[in-house]
């Protein structure tokens, strides 16, 4: 099935009972049971909803997994899926980790000595050489949040084999539209699902979908247990969002592409990171396992005060944290995605005080690149 | 089986489920069903005409109201729009005069240029209703009551058996009072009609209306007009509407007990001049309501003796909220004259008593203590 359709008809898309075209929200707690000795596949929502169960099916089929989870929030999706290891486990990290992934593991996880050595990802060399006997899982991003670095996922799930540790990514920026890991043999996938695919900035949300359905038992146990689930509201949301995420993507991956030529003209810019322009460090790489560039970007200006002049003058985008929605977002990462991140190795990261990162949303590209036009050049 | 009405609502929409078996029913934000084969349908086709988030409350309201079917609208004017929808040009309804401002605007400007008419009397005084019945053309009879914002009694049962008589429909908005305290169906009238934005729903956070009627071919005659005008309640505010109704005993009684103190207090201050509460014994609605009904609500209007203080008194006050609507559980103060009653013209507001000293309460579940000191302190 064409995957436009597949994100109108994935998992449950209709109500089995009356028909509805959309699945109910089951605004529901608890269920009532027929039969007190052989209680029915509902009991409690947080063991199980039909409209979050819903969404996880889903996610699942979207991913090409075996199940899919839904969580509170991203990081309830990762941190879950972080529960599944035990201490004295190490972990093979990414060093471009999203801000809050890098929280959890460098303060949460520590604590509980989950180990992690994070690593250049973009270089499968290094992460072969941070490999240790108590090495259980590599966790990567590509592209990476915010240098948009490619990560050879294919050169991932390779290590990965051969030295039996499951191979964990957060596919956030590119959804399952533009890129599907499980395809690729990766064990377990995470979203922040707030971003692209409930795409409307109205809702906190996380998914995570496992290769195989004994993972997944693990999973849900730990969901269940944990109870970071998804209520049935924003369960609902997001599948309300998933149905128009071909849409979406095409059309901002379109407007980001446009944007990031414009940036290249700008004198005021220094370096544009996208993974769609050609001289982008990993383009081949992208190409190679996603069909798309995705909708982020980010760049850096010249001096710190130009991002600053920048971030304050425009009028469309929002300035906020978040992406992936229909209104364009601008962040500054160094006080927002990244704040979490100690100074100096933020500035090790290429994370400078004069980057911008980029989230356009539907609106005219035309409309966003005059406005940001006139923020560049206010005051001069 | 015969329940208390705390007990349906407290159970409204479980059990309805019995596929999963989950205790709220679903919120089915769905426009369309599908079918299970040509010429066959689950019962459900396209939201506007059923929902099963909508049908559970529609259900539920014509159980407590001991009606034979309920319609859920997107407002009280448009519940009320869809009744006024029976009648046609030339027929004459007789209304209650101190109407609410909105319903007023519904008989003034949209169906009296429809050739509708509305004949306004004192419904508080049965003589003059009666009277009123026997009128050329008349069809029915609408009544308020209490009535918003002087909370005149009507006596339901007496106006519903002369109209009988008359062969004219007898229609109750019960916005006010609620099944919890008034079953008009049970009185002999043959429509009901709410505002469930207020107390039905109680939280100030729908706007809602709700029908229901007492007889299988007023059911479907209602029931055409609300599939054809198509003024339905969304899932969502079904829901909400549901929610709400489950804390509705607790909450109107908790409401009337707060009221009943304020009435008393406010009655024997010396900067209130008058003091409109269905509770108060010299109130002249209150035999009626002692005979036919079983609370007095949580509504209280009074006059001021300084109009002049009103605006300072309205700003000052802390706990009471300065706006419209009424039912919810936080307390609102309103001002009748320039809010809720400004569609009536000037000489006609003077006339009814929603003067310029007027104040209206709906009294909320806040402590009753601090309600009373807020009052204090702004009068």
């Amino acid at each position: 099935m064409n995957y436009a359709t597949r994100l109108i008809h994935s998992g449950k898309d209709r109500d089995p009972y009356t028909g509805a075209s959309s699945i109910p929200i089951y605004q529901a707690s608890t269920f009532h049971q027929a039969d007190p000795e052989h209680l029915g596949h509902y009991d409690y929502a947080r063991s199980g909803n039909p409209t979050r169960e819903a969404l996880e099916q889903a996610i699942a089929s979207l991913e090409g997994g075996a199940r899919g989870l839904a969580f509170a929030s991203g990081m309830a999706a990762t941190s879950s899926v972080l529960m599944l290891f035990s201490p004295g486990d190490h972990l093979v990290v990414g060093q471009d980790i999203y801000g809050g992934t890098y929280r959890a593991l460098t303060t949460l996880f520590r604590q509980w000595k989950l180990e992690v050595t994070f690593v250049d990802s973009t270089d499968p060399a290094s992460v072969r050489k941070a490999i240790i006997p108590a090495t259980r899982a590599l966790f990567v991003e590509s592209p990476a949040n915010p240098l948009l670095s490619i990560t050879d996922l294919r050169a991932m799930v390779a290590i990965a084999r051969e030295f039996k540790l499951l191979a964990i990514t957060d596919n956030t920026f590119m959804t399952p539209y533009y890129q599907r890991p499980i395809e690729l043999d990766f064990d377990i996938v995470v979203h922040s699902a707030t971003k692209f695919l409930g795409g409307h900035s109205d809702l906190i949300a996380g998914l995570a979908v496992t290769r195989d359905a004994e993972l997944g038992h693990r999973l849900k146990v730990i969901q269940n247990t944990f109870g970071a689930i998804l209520g049935p509201q924003d369960s609902w949301l997001v599948m309300r969002g998933i149905k128009t995420l071909g849409v979406r993507m095409e059309a901002q991956q379109r407007t980001a592409g446009i944007l990031a030529n414009w940036l290249l003209t700008r004198p005021e810019v220094k370096r544009v990171y996208y993974p769609g322009l050609a001289q982008h460090p990993g383009h081949d790489v992208h190409k190679a396992q996603a069909s798309g560039a995705g909708a982020v970007l980010s760049f850096e200006l010249h001096e710190m005060a130009m991002a600053l002049k920048l971030l304050k003058h425009v009028k469309l985008p929002l300035m906020a944290v978040s992406l992936g929605g229909v209104e364009s977002i601008l962040s500054y990462p160094a006080t927002m995605s990244h704040a979490a991140m100690p100074k100096a190795e933020r500035l090790a990261r290429g994370i400078s005080d004069s980057l911008v990162r980029l989230s356009p949303g539907l609106e005219a590209p035309e409309d966003l690149i005059a406005d940001m036009e006139r923020a560049l050049g206010s005051g001069q | 089986m015969t329940q208390a009405i705390a007990t349906i609502l407290a159970q409204a929409g479980n059990r309805y489920d019995t596929n999963t078996g989950a205790i709220s029913v679903p919120i089915y934000q769905t426009a369309s069903f599908g079918h299970p084969a040509l010429g066959q349908s689950t019962g459900f086709d396209y939201s506007r005409s059923s929902n099963p988030t909508r049908l559970v409350l529609e259900e539920t309201l014509a159980r407590v109201e001991g009606g034979h079917k309920g319609f859920a609208f997107a407002s009280g004017m448009a519940a009320i729009d869809v009744v006024l929808h029976l009648f046609k040009q030339g027929d004459r309804i007789v209304v209650t005069e101190d109407l609410y401002g909105g319903t007023f605007r519904l008989f003034e400007k949209v169906f009296r240029p429809l050739g509708i008419e509305a004949i306004y009397v004192d419904t508080s005084d049965f003589v003059a209703v009666r009277k009123a019945l026997k009128l050329e053309g008349v069809k029915a009879v609408f009544v308020e009551s209490p009535t918003n914002p002087l909370l005149k009694i009507a006596d339901i049962r007496a106006i519903a058996k002369a109209a009988r008589e008359s062969d004219v429909l007898t229609i109750v908005d019960n916005t006010f009072l609620t099944p919890v305290f008034q079953r008009p169906l049970e009185q002999g009238a043959n429509i009901v009609v709410y505002s469930a934005t207020k107390y039905l729903a109680g939280h100030n956070d729908v706007v809602a209306g709700i029908v229901v009627t007492n007889k299988p071919e007023l059911s479907e005659r209602i029931g055409f007009y609300q599939n054809a005008i198509g003024g339905v309640l969304g899932p969502q505010d079904s829901w909400l509407t549901l929610r709400g109704l489950k804390t509705l005993p607790l909450r109107l009684r908790q409401q009337q007990k707060n009221a009943v103190v304020i009435a008393d207090w406010l009655a024997i201050h010396p900067r209130v001049r008058r003091v409109y509460y269905p509770g108060l014994p010299n109130h002249p609605g209150r035999e009626i309501l002692d005979r036919e009904h079983s609370g007095y609500g949580g509504m209280i209007s009074f006059e001021v003796s300084d109009p002049a203080r009103i605006p300072q008194l309205l700003a000052g006050v802390k706990v009471f909220t300065f706006a419209e609507s009424l039912g919810g559980v936080e307390s609102l103060i309103t001002y009748p004259a320039v809010q809720t009653h400004a569609d009536i013209d000037a000489e006609s507001r003077e006339r009814l008593g929603i003067n310029s000293r007027l104040l209206r309460l709906s009294v909320g579940i806040e402590d009753m203590g601090e309600l009373i000191d807020d009052l204090k302190g702004v009068l």
